[in-house]
């Protein structure tokens, strides 16, 4: 029960004998057992096969249609002597750190500020965690008109009267990045102040009675006993929004569609333009190739925390 | 003393407040734009911007975005891809669930060597990037002759889903007492009978996060709908992204609004009636 928050109901229920018939019955046991078995081995399949197929085409030369004539390593040295492949890594760097710290840092703030036995708790919990039921092109498309100078929140406050009033992050270089990460910290810090404050929850109250006993302040209190007492949550936290960064494609291409220039472009942009704008399949293979390469670098020593701090037991995942 | 200190407790409280409603504001200003604008006409926005009230409530956006607007030369709204991501999201959600949930079965409860390593790569599927099966799909499609079909977005989206709804199932299975099965499997119960008559009797909590889980990604996914969709077999959020990407004429901020809204209201009703769900979800998925 522990690593879940789903409880079972009826689980004290006892076995029933099985008295009734139906057509179901009727099936052989074994061929369902072998249905089973391929549904699993399709699932196992899908997985490694389909891996395997994208890293043998990223050593071809495919261009429109897989073509299985080996060149090595050329499309990654390609790739990472390019200068896209390179631009996309710095923004990835860059809108990752702002994305992660602020979706963080606003849904530890939320969590920590609704846990003060607040009302209207459930109402202001469902308005900070809507975005997560919105697809990123419905998020992106709309914070593009907002973050527009010429309709969005520029126009507005120079028709409030502030008329030199300049917000054009949009459509400036340098800070066309962070455009996109107001849009992603909108859309996933409710999701992070969701598990926090789930996690805060779920600690026990004399710790906080221990605390308040101590004399900290509140603020003291939480950055001192709280955090550090949920810190696998943190951690968790931290993983999840780290490969949603990595991930992120479509809120880009609703947003601003990479640019000024290339200036907010994703590896995942790249690869997608190298696969089906540019016709190159395996420069694109190699490209998603070093995509997923950067999410291991994050998910397997993770993967290995996670085992380490469970223990040899249960062999959970 | 004790005065100050209340009035500085009362002084906290009120910033408290006003920090968390500052938040919601922040939340709410883009769904509060885009249902305004929805209201107002072509001119008014573009004459101020997307942040107004509307001089009068026009509904003629809304008729429009539903069945006339021009998407990429078609003029038909988007009523049809309403109904794409509809057909394409039901089926892919049922089955990919049902899999899901008998993965799960499978997995936790008939223990057999090499399960856990099964489970590990399935749960890896969680993972791995679109992009990397972006290519073999495109292949397979082409071979099964299903490209640019509802069908073939189905098909994807049931391989694709299975990954998380094993996840989810089989760690809630993993939770059923082994007796219960032992029992079972002495009263000369087989392996669909004990799947039907003791599991699913106890699946409906996690089936209902797992369809909800579904619905919302498959509604909201875009990736594959724009790579192996074209025209009129485009599900909405393509067709969300043609819409906007339209520079032939200029922006029709207020049908685009209606636009999305319609669009969105979907996954945002499953997200108000069934939100208790959808968290589970979220942390579940989260915590493993």
């Amino acid at each position: 029960m522990s690593e879940t928050a789903i409880t079972m109901p009826g689980q004290a229920r006892p076995a029933r004998p099985v008295p009734r018939r139906s057509w179901l019955s009727e099936i052989p046991d074994l061929l369902t057992r072998i249905v089973a078995g391929v549904i699993a081995t399709a699932a196992v399949g899908y997985v490694v096969g389909f891996t395997l197929w994208t890293v043998l085409i990223s050593f071809t030369d495919s261009t429109l249609l897989p073509e299985y004539n080996f060149v090595g390593f050329k499309h990654y040295w390609q790739l990472l002597n390019s200068r896209i492949w390179q631009v996309a890594y710095l923004n990835l760097t860059i809108y990752g750190l702002g994305f992660i710290l602020g979706a963080t840092g606003v849904g530890l703030l939320l969590a920590i500020l609704i846990d003060q036995k607040i009302r209207g708790e459930n109402v202001l919990r469902t308005i900070y965690l809507y975005p997560m039921a919105l697809s990123f092109v419905v998020t992106g498309t709309v914070w593009a008109w907002l973050l527009n100078p010429t309709i969005g929140v520029e126009q507005f406050v120079r028709g409030l009267g502030w008329t030199q009033f300049k917000f054009g992050w949009l459509v400036d270089r340098d800070l066309a990045i962070y455009c996109v990460v107001i849009a992603a910290i909108w859309q996933a810090s409710g999701f992070a102040m969701a598990l926090f404050l789930a996690g805060l929850r779920s600690l026990d109250g004399d710790l906080y009675k221990a605390a308040a006993i101590d004399g900290a302040s509140p603020a003291r209190m939480y950055l001192r006993i709280m955090v550090p007492a949920i810190w696998p949550i943190v951690v968790s936290v931290l993983v999840i929004l780290l490969q949603t960064a990595i991930k992120t494609y479509d809120l880009v291409r609703a947003l601003t569609a990479g640019g000024p220039g290339i200036a907010t472009t994703l590896p995942t942009n790249v690869v997608y333009d190298y696969m089906f704008q540019r016709g190159l399949m395996g420069a694109g293979s190699a490209a998603a190739v070093m995509l997923l390469l950067s999410l291991l670098i994050v998910l397997l020593p993770y993967a290995i925390f996670q085992r380490l701090r469970r223990g040899k037991g249960g062999g959970h995942g | 003393m004790v005065e100050a200190r209340s009035l500085s407790a009362l002084g906290s409280r009120a910033l408290l407040y006003a920090i968390l409603i500052a938040f919601a504001a922040f939340y709410l200003t883009p769904l509060i734009v885009v249902i305004l604008n929805s209201f107002r006409s072509f001119q008014e926005i573009t004459q101020t911007s997307v942040l107004g009230f509307p001089q009068q409530f026009r509904f003629d956006n809304w008729a429009q975005a539903w069945g006339s607007y021009c998407i990429a030369g078609i003029c038909s709204g988007i009523k049809p891809y309403m109904w794409n991501s509809l057909m394409i999201a039901i089926p892919a959600t049922l089955i990919s669930t049902l899999l899901g949930a008998m993965n799960g079965y499978l997995l936790s409860l008939w223990r057999f060597k090499g399960a856990n390593l099964i489970f590990g790569i399935i749960t890896f599927g969680v993972f791995l990037p679109a992009q990397m099966k972006l290519v073999p799909w495109a292949i397979t499609l082409r071979n099964l002759d299903l490209s640019n079909t509802v069908t073939g977005l189905i098909l994807i989206h049931v391989v694709q889903g299975m990954s998380f709804t094993t996840l989810f199932c089989r760690n809630y299975y993993v939770n059923v007492p082994q007796d219960l099965i032992k029992a079972a499997k002495v009263d000369g119960a087989g392996f669909l009978q004990i799947f039907r008559r003791i599991i699913l009797p106890l699946s409906p909590p996690i089936l209902i996060v797992t369809v909800i889980w579904q619905f919302t990604g498959i509604w909201n996914e875009f990736l594959y709908g724009i790579t192996f969709s074209e025209g009129s077999a485009r599900p909405v959020t393509a067709a969300l992204m043609a819409l906007s990407a339209n520079i032939a004429q200029a922006r029709e901020y207020g049908i685009e609004s209606a636009s999305v809204l319609i669009a969105a209201l979907p996954t945002l009703l499953v997200y108000l009636f069934g939100g208790k769900y959808f968290v589970r979800g979220l942390t579940a998925g989260a915590v493993k």
